[in-house]
């Protein structure tokens, strides 16, 4: 039996709507399937409109589902608003009690919510864990893993409250049980329980690659939706030796990286458009002091405050030409929770090989979605610093020329307190030693040692992803969060009968070097998708290639898209 | 350790007379004499004329943006807080551009020196109001005279509880190195506002100006730099009299001294291995 199952959790900010994502994400992940959940939540801490969505399947999943298996509505509005993306089949929890909705649909299941919760939680609060086990039952799956994780999620918060989230679910999946004979689905087998796979989200999979890499300092500002991952690290700085500083604002953070990276702990910030503006001049300052710096840019609606809980890959062209001047950077763009890890690793080891700053972009969809993870292998991990010296590799302690002219544009660095030399750095055109000049002849060296990192850099990126392999007729182009969304519309499109691949890129800029073109047909239909206005990688892609682009599928309101949005978007226009 | 050993081969881009050239010899005199190595000292500066500073002499630089000093600074001891760290600019980078990262240092306390060279003009860009220019004051960007009161460093830092105020004049060479030894020597975050005539473009408060108003306050009978309440009159002091010395200072935990994760090696000097992360796992599976 296939097992793909859509479950949205609707109600307001407050309701405990991510609480009960998690533990469902948990619990299937444990028993043996992959979990995908996104989130689509406003801009406050109580009431509006939220939901999370929980898709469950017996293989990799990286993407939403448009329409939904199961709905469970958490307060009356959630009936109106997120009934019409309910299956034609699909099932649905409401509390009748609490709204006007009348239907004589079978599948729709009116069920006390708020008053089982009263009776056997205590509390209103109770509201979700009585729907969570109301939707066991209904999914036919045992009710055992669901109270034991409820202890595990809850036992910090003391007995009570363990016991009244455990007497709520319980009530829930009685009431079904009782009421509804007869209904429970077989939607997903037992599977068998093994705690080996992970779930976690983009940003902690940011944050675990950081620290696995050896991240020894952060600092930043909060900002949406960057900060699960300072929150994550602040919450490992005390066992792992970090230091964790938040900082008064952006340009503090940045500037306090390459201070502690300058000195030679490797160190990161992260924030999202409206943070990174105030980081630019410093993108900069890394780049001309030829400090290595690490900036996870976690991309939102924007201009301005933009839409500050909602997801966009706006910011491209906005990191590839960050700060005044020209220097050398590298942007790299995960598609995933594992791939986020990963290239978290890379950033560091290219931020040290070639002393300038890597920007890794996220979003909102990638930053807030959990992903089903099978492993993350530290041995895939290497740290490499770069070209730190000490006394006995100097040429001269005396002598030491911080920016000495080498033919990579890397020059090696000492640093400060570990050597008997001293370095001086600089934010002006600087001579090899560091100290400011205005020659035209060191200024026209110095330029050409920063740009030449470019030619390194290039080297260093991976081609895109091609899936699969065999030439197809459709291509669809696209980078970093987009990865599910084109992998799973590949999938149907070519299950339709329509011969497609993916090019997604992950190592965004410089463009690589190496060659892929030969692996997509010469007369192809590249569809490009991304989640913004004009294209921007698009546009970037076709002066790098030289390919032209067929049709662009562009998405700006904030929302992910679905893979089916991309499949019809194909099918009206190729 | 001899003044030798700090020299540097760059030549100095200052005007002939500038109070700048004080403030080097202090320096320099002030790491002689607490025999601190070269490649143990870090400077951290902004942009501005004072920040040249540290290419005039020989220890490690880190010549950075203008205003951002401190949180280079504070970064920099965070990773290695063997280092000697001090950060060093003019009052508009002090006080204009970097205002918050200011208030932020004095509220961590983070151990190190900044040293604000306050010429009450700006003197890079050749003769603009700065915050601490005085009331009435006539620059190119203020032609009938700056109408804004000039800020008072001073009273801000103690406002903030900063853990070591004080000010000294670029006149007074040898109580100005006898304050930056204090400085280096406070555990916390030592801020010295030193008075710097500028000879290109502050005609009003030049040496003369500044000498006929000085007066040191000693720690003595008369004055106790911990009384909080004292200081607070004292700071308020500007005009015919202008208080130079240690104005307040106050023993509180520094954030260096507070943190585990350097409470043994510092943060450069830790080993790293990826295998030892093994355990960080577990709560996501």
């Amino acid at each position: 039996m296939a097992v793909d199952v859509t479950i949205r959790i609707a109600g307001q900010a407050g309701q405990g709507i991510q609480s009960i994502s998690a533990i469902m994400g948990k619990i299937f992940t444990r028993h043996g399937f992959y979990v995908f959940i996104n989130q689509d939540a406003e801009s406050r801490i109580r009431g509006g409109h939220n939901f999370d969505q929980v898709r469950i399947k017996d293989g990799a999943v990286y993407a939403i589902r448009d329409k939904l298996d199961y709905l469970i509505c958490l307060d009356e509005n959630a009936v109106e608003r997120d009934l019409p993306h309910l299956d034609q089949d699909g099932v649905m929890i409401y509390d009748g009690t609490k709204s006007e909705f009348k239907s004589d649909n079978p599948n729709y299941f009116s069920i006390p919510l708020e008053q089982i919760a009263l009776k056997h939680g205590k509390s209103k609060i109770m509201v979700n864990s009585v729907a969570t086990g109301a939707t066991f039952a209904l999914l036919g799956f045992d009710l055992q893993p669901l109270l034991a994780r409820l202890i595990e999620e809850f036992s910090a918060k003391g007995i009570d409250i363990v016991e009244r989230n455990k007497n709520s679910a319980n009530a829930g999946y009685r009431y079904i049980q009782k009421n509804f004979k007869g209904v429970s689905a077989d939607k997903i087998p037992p599977g068998s329980f093994s705690k080996k796979k992970m779930l976690l989200n983009g940003s902690q999979a940011m944050a675990l690659g950081a620290i696995c890499a050896g991240l020894k300092f952060y600092s930043g500002y909060p900002m949406s939706p960057s900060t699960p991952i300072m929150e994550f690290i602040a919450s490992q700085a005390n066992e792992y030796d970090i230091i964790f500083e938040q900082a008064e604002d952006e340009i503090a953070a940045i500037n306090m990286v390459i201070g502690a990276s300058f000195a030679g702990a490797r160190a990161m910030t992260a924030t999202s458009g409206g943070g990174f503006c105030l980081m630019v001049e410093a993108v900069g300052l890394a780049a001309m002091t030829e400090t290595p710096a690490v900036i996870v840019v976690a991309q939102r609606s924007g201009p301005a405050t933009g839409l500050p809980t909602r997801t966009e890959q706006g910011d491209l062209n906005f990191v590839m030409h960050a700060a005044q001047g020209e220097f050398s950077r590298a942007i790299l763009a995960p598609g995933h929770a594992e791939q986020s890890f990963y290239l978290m690793a890379k950033a560091f080891n290219l931020a040290d090989t070639y002393q300038t700053p890597v920007i890794v972009l996220g979003d909102q969809h990638l930053n807030d979605s959990y992903f089903t993870v099978d492993n993350l292998e530290l041995d895939r991990i290497s740290i490499d610093r770069g070209q730190i010296v000490f006394d006995d590799q100097l040429f001269s302690v005396k002598d030491y020329k911080r920016y000495a002219l080498q033919e990579s544009g890397i020059s090696p660095r000492i640093l400060p307190g570990q050597s008997q030399a001293v370095l001086y750095a600089d934010s002006d055109e600087h001579t090899e030693e560091g100290h400011i000049t205005e020659s035209s002849d060191v200024r026209n060296r110095m330029v050409r040692k920063r740009m030449r990192k470019l030619e390194g850099l290039r080297n260093e990126m991976s081609t895109p992803l091609i899936y699969p392999s065999k030439k197809s007729d459709v291509v669809l182009l696209s980078w970093g969060s987009l990865y599910g969304a084109s992998k799973e519309a590949v999938e149907l499109l070519n299950r339709d009968g329509i011969s497609a691949q993916m090019m997604h890129f992950s190592e965004i800029f410089p463009f690589t070097a190496a060659p892929f073109i030969t692996k997509i047909k010469k007369k192809s239909k590249i569809f490009a998708v991304e989640n913004n206005y004009s294209g921007q990688f698009t546009e970037f892609f076709t002066k790098e290639t030289g390919l032209p682009v067929f049709r662009k599928i562009l998405k700006y309101d904030g929302r992910p898209f679905s893979p089916q949005e991309i499949v019809s978007q194909v099918n009206e226009r190729i | 350790m001899t003044l030798e050993d700090f020299e540097s081969n760059d030549p100095i881009a200052w005007c002939p007379g500038c109070g700048n050239f004080s403030i080097l010899k202090a320096l320099k005199q002030a790491f002689v004499e607490l025999d601190k190595k070269p490649c143990d000292i870090v400077i951290v500066s902004g942009i501005g004329q004072a920040p040249k500073t540290p290419h005039y002499l020989r220890c490690n630089t880190f010549n950075g943006l203008h205003g951002r000093t401190l949180p280079v600074a504070t970064g920099i001891k965070l990773a290695n807080h063997e280092l000697t760290v001090l950060a060093e600019g003019g009052d508009g980078d002090g006080y204009a551009e970097g205002g918050n990262h200011f208030l932020h240092a004095m509220r961590r306390n983070i151990d190190i020196t900044y040293l604000v060279h306050n010429n009450q003009i700006y003197g890079l860009t050749k003769g603009q109001t700065s915050p601490t220019s005085g009331l009435g004051f006539v620059t190119k960007t203020a032609p009938l005279g700056t109408i804004s009161p000039q800020l008072n460093p001073i009273l801000l830092a103690i406002a903030s509880d900063c853990s070591f105020v004080a000010r000294g004049f670029a006149g007074e060479i040898e109580h100005l190195t006898g304050l930056i030894k204090d400085a280096i020597l406070h555990k916390g975050f030592a801020f010295i506002d030193i008075l710097q005539p500028c000879v290109s473009f502050n005609r009003v408060n030049t040496f003369k100006w500044y000498s006929d108003r000085v007066s040191p306050v000693d720690d003595g009978p008369e004055y106790d730099s911990s009384d909080r309440m004292a200081a607070f009159t004292k700071a308020q002091q500007w005009g015919d009299r202008i208080p130079i010395g240690i104005i307040y200072r106050q023993k509180r935990p520094t954030l260096d001294g507070q943190l585990s994760a350097i409470a043994g090696e510092s943060l450069v000097t830790q080993k790293i291995d990826p295998a030892s992360f093994s355990g960080i796992f577990e709560t996501f599976r």
